[in-house]
């Protein structure tokens, strides 16, 4: 079945079967491995990314559901070279041990911040309720959502990552140049 | 984990999706937010021949008002009832419930017909849905028709629907200005009820005048605790009065055991749990 998706502001057209799930298709056909499976029961949030704006478990969603939709990666979040906010929150506090939840934790962290511009710790730790860390006990990452939503101007989010139609057409890679 | 092959079908209407599935025939699922059915197909505890998603017919997603009735279409997601101020003031036992939901992401993906035909006896919005007496609107080739909520879910993952119908949309009356509480216990990492009170209230002066309690996974469908309902009903919401109530609680259930406890477990948690819905309902 033939699909098109933005991911990561470039447009993306494959033939995929209908039951590959989208994380293997970010991981082993776009090579966007920065996603990574953790559970692979739809409990740990390590596969996190945004759909249309919002976080899901691309564990837990069809290649083919998101035909048509906008994704961002943790790969899309940098811009010119420099970390995301939250991203260099998560680096400044010391969120992590392993990373290996890491990408999960941001993508979600960033999709709170959007509807909580100013969340308190409870509203931190429920936001992320769905993310599984084996390492940290939760006190650093915590820490990093907070620091991180004073840093950032109020609204930046998933709405501030929508990248505009004509930027997408610029950046568009062939499938060849991706793979090469 | 990868599911077995199927066919993929991702019909814009309702009409269509009914007809897809009747020529696809018994082997065929019907997928919604697929926050449930994804984890089985990839266990292969499933494999359907045919999987139709009904996520692109956009008649299925929304709220709106029919006369002392809210109707929620069965594709609205989690997250757009939780955000949603008609059931934030009609049914705001709904809203408390699904708040409770799993967790951010499976809300943003999960809907609330796809929980409810699912019919896990851990779901936690089929009690509220029992408490409230919701009407469920289901689709065949033969037309709609609505099911009661006692009559809707039958047995474990087991609905009052044939396999030939898809849900459609959820009626729900207005309970305005009720007071309400969804109460459970889970494991933290776990978000399933181990048992779940949802709790409604309708308070006139300083007593109970109505009283609507269902209960989550303590049978194999939801329950309504009719004894707790009958002994608040006139009574002035007291700590004892309250623990008085909760005592029914576990009346009329057939708990299951399992890892997450036995059923003499399960029992007690109802009554402390029905305890807390009530109070943190009228003290809300």
């Amino acid at each position: 079945m033939r699909i098109t998706m933005t991911v990561d502001g470039t447009k993306y057209t494959d033939d995929v079967e209908p039951r590959m799930l989208l994380v293997h298709y970010l991981r082993e056909r776009l090579g966007k491995t920065g996603t990574v499976v953790g559970c692979d029961t739809s409990n740990c949030g390590a596969c996190t990314v945004h759909l249309d704006g919002h976080s899901v478990k691309s564990c837990s969603v069809l290649a083919v559901q998101a035909d048509g939709c906008e994704v961002t990666t943790i790969e899309g979040l940098a811009r010119d070279g420099r970390l995301h906010p939250v991203q260099q929150a998560f680096h400044d506090n010391h969120a992590l041990q392993c990373g290996f939840c890491t990408p999960g934790m941001i993508m979600q962290a960033v999709d709170l911040l959007a509807d909580n511009p100013d969340p308190d710790e409870q509203a931190v730790r429920q936001g992320l309720e769905g993310n599984l860390c084996r390492c940290t006990g939760y006190q650093n990452i915590v820490r990093a959502v907070r620091d991180a939503a004073q840093k950032m101007s109020p609204g930046a989010g998933p709405e501030a990552e929508q990248v505009a139609d004509e930027t997408a057409e610029a950046t568009k890679l062939s499938r060849a140049e991706v793979q090469s | 984990m990868i599911p077995a092959a199927f066919d993929y079908q991702a019909p814009t209407t309702l009409d269509d999706a009914v007809r897809i599935l009747a020529d696809a025939g018994e082997d065929a699922k019907v997928i919604a937010g697929g926050q449930s059915l994804l984890p089985v197909l990839r266990m292969r505890l499933a494999a359907p021949t045919v999987l139709i998603d009904l996520s692109r017919c956009a008649e299925l997603r929304g709220v709106r008002e029919d006369g002392g009735s809210l109707v929620i279409g069965a594709m609205t997601t989690h997250y757009d009832v939780q955000g949603d101020h008609l059931v934030r003031e009609h049914a705001a036992l709904l809203a408390m419930a699904t708040d409770t939901v799993a967790d951010p992401q499976v809300r943003h993906r999960g809907t609330f017909g796809g929980s409810l035909a699912h019919a896990d006896p851990a779901g936690d919005l089929l009690a509220p849905a029992l408490a409230l007496d919701c009407e469920f609107v289901v689709a065949g080739m033969d037309g709609r028709r609505t099911v009661a909520a006692n009559e809707f879910f039958v047995d474990y993952f087991t609905t009052a629907m044939a396999w030939n119908e898809i849900l459609c949309e959820v009626r729900v009356p207005k309970y305005t200005g009720w007071l309400a509480h969804y109460e459970k216990f889970n494991r933290v990492a776990q978000a399933w009820s181990i048992v779940g009170v949802a709790a409604a209230l309708r308070v006139d002066g300083s007593r109970i005048a109505e009283a609507r309690v269902g209960l989550t996974n303590m049978a194999s469908v939801p329950v309504r605790a009719r004894g707790v309902e009958d002994a608040l009903v006139g009574e002035e919401a007291t700590p004892e009065s309250i623990r008085a109530a909760a005592e029914h609680a576990a009346e009329g259930t057939s708990p299951t055991a399992d890892g997450d406890g036995d059923a003499e477990y399960r029992t007690q948690l109802a009554k402390v749990l029905t305890g807390r819905a009530v109070t943190a309902a009228m003290t809300a």
